[in-house]
């Protein structure tokens, strides 16, 4: 769920693959304590932690046989060097105390992003004004149970559900595959667990998407312009549109 | 009003139109705004801090998301034709009557003898599917940009329900004219929900107010496109609003 801050990502990753390098080459390079140190679980060497901070940290973990000091541990100096506290991890600062949110860049919504929808709005209330004076609304005979429209079709977001109904039983093109399709929009989220928003990382999910609206798109578009009486297909250009918004 | 990113013709008009008379008697102090507005960031916060804009915007946004070109208005104008609808709605509410007997009567009296009756009915009818198609375009502009991706996948379910709503919305009102068209475009959409398994028979009695189409599904399918799909849309569109802002605004360029 969180994210991990690309700062710390990046230098855990780096730190990882000095881990292996030193691992892997037997010979200690540079970057490995000094040898007189026992290595084993000590973390590799950076140059930020104090080398002496280090050292006894590996000292002490050297003299297990001393007596467990537990919470009753005398405060005389028992231990290694006379200390009686070791040294368990070293936090670099900048990992804990770097919390402060990055700066993000932001605007004032006014008149930024307000002027921007208004004018959306604006530019769309035009469109419709200018399209409602040109173009009426159907408004077909009085409603006539006895006469039957050739060809009856459905509003045109539902044409392509009535095209599949000329290739499956109703019970299919009605129900299962608009429900079917229904359910995997729903649950996209929650089927599609890639992270990433970036569209080369999410090439099958955009595929299968687009697949998906051009299905739909393909069978409007034959619903609405290519069929005529009797809902067989014809080809506009030449039967003319059997296809009222 | 001087953006920095806009042109220097821009902002010269800008600076032309601030110092006209016009301007200076609208937002001079004891004008229409009591104290006046002068353009400062402090008062660029109070515009939508101490107005009803704040149940809906934020004082500030990320400068990505003003972009036009990410999300094309689409969401902002899907809400807008909403309005739109409710607004040339309302207009038509008054002239019809929702009985097999008067509708398409009313429609014809509206369109021919009502001042504005057909430009309204008309820019009605033509929102509606525009919106169908501006909350679809929505639904994809939103996919192809990973918008869905956490933490806003709930809101995509959100989302997901107001396309249908908007669906059967428009589904509803295309058969209150009565005319041929939307009886017998709705006689195919009802037959088909007829086919729905188990309790298919029972949607259908329930949808129409009987076995066949008449003037009680005419009723029915009033009250539900008048009444309670908008009230359910509106109350989903609160919720879908409210988790885009507490799920840290719209989502960031990709």
């Amino acid at each position: 769920m969180t994210e991990i801050p690309e700062h710390l990502r990046k230098r855990a990753e780096a730190a990882k693959a000095k881990a292996k390098a030193a691992a892997g080459g037997d010979a200690p390079s540079a970057d490995t304590p000094p040898a007189d140190a026992p290595t084993g679980t000590a973390p590799t060497g950076d140059e930020k932690i104090p080398s002496h901070l280090l050292n006894r940290g590996t000292a002490a973990a050297d003299m297990p046989a001393a007596p467990a000091g537990g919470p009753a541990a005398p405060v005389g100096g028992s231990g290694p060097d006379g200390h009686n506290q070791r040294l368990l991890t070293v936090v670099k600062s900048g990992s804990i105390q770097d919390t402060r949110a990055l700066p993000v860049d932001k605007v004032h919504v006014w008149p930024h992003l307000l002027v921007a929808e208004f004018l959306s709005a604006l530019a769309v209330t035009l469109f419709l004004l200018l399209f409602a004076i040109f173009v009426n609304a159907p408004l077909l005979e009085l409603a006539d149970f006895n006469k039957t429209p050739n060809p009856s079709k459905a509003p045109w977001y539902f044409l392509g559900l009535q095209e599949l109904l000329t290739m499956f039983h109703p019970m299919v093109a009605g129900v299962t595959i608009p429900g079917i399709g229904l359910i995997l929009l729903v649950m996209a989220p929650y089927i599609d667990r890639n992270p990433s928003k970036r569209p080369e990382d999410r090439k099958f999910a955009i595929s299968l998407m687009t697949v998906h609206l051009m299905f739909w798109a393909v069978l409007v578009m034959i619903g609405s312009f290519f069929r005529g009486p009797g809902f067989n297909f014809v080809f506009p250009w030449n039967a003319g549109l059997f296809f009222e918004l | 009003m001087a953006d920095d990113k806009k042109s220097g013709g821009m902002s010269q008009m800008s600076e032309q139109v601030q110092a006209s008379q016009a301007w200076g008697s609208i937002f001079r102090p004891g004008s229409i705004f009591r104290k006046g507005y002068s353009d400062s960031p402090r008062n660029r916060s109070y515009v939508i801090m101490n107005s009803v804009l704040y149940h809906l915007h934020p004082v500030k946004v990320k400068r990505h998301a003003v972009k036009v070109s990410y999300t094309l208005c689409l969401g902002g104008l899907s809400f807008f034709l909403f309005i739109h609808l409710t607004v040339t709605g309302i207009f038509l509410m008054f002239f019809y009557r929702p009985t097999a007997a008067q509708a398409w009567n009313d429609i014809q009296t509206l369109q021919t003898a009502v001042g504005f009756g057909l430009l309204v009915r008309n820019m009605h009818r033509w929102a509606a599917h525009l919106m169908v198609l501006s909350v679809f375009l929505h639904m994809a502009r939103v996919f192809y940009h990973g918008a869905y991706k956490p933490p806003r996948e709930f809101n995509w379910v959100i989302g997901v329900m107001l396309l249908q709503f908007t669906l059967l919305l428009s589904f509803t009102g295309y058969l209150l004219p009565w005319d041929q068209l939307a009886l017998w475009a709705v006689t195919v959409g009802t037959n088909m929900m007829g086919f729905t398994p188990v309790f298919g028979e029972q949607v259908r009695f329930v949808l129409l107010g009987g076995v066949e189409i008449g003037t009680d599904t005419l009723l029915r399918w009033y009250t539900l496109h008048v009444l309670m799909l908008p009230f359910v849309l509106v109350i989903f569109l609160a919720i879908h609003f409210w988790r885009v802002r507490k799920d840290g605004g719209i989502s960031g360029p990709l």
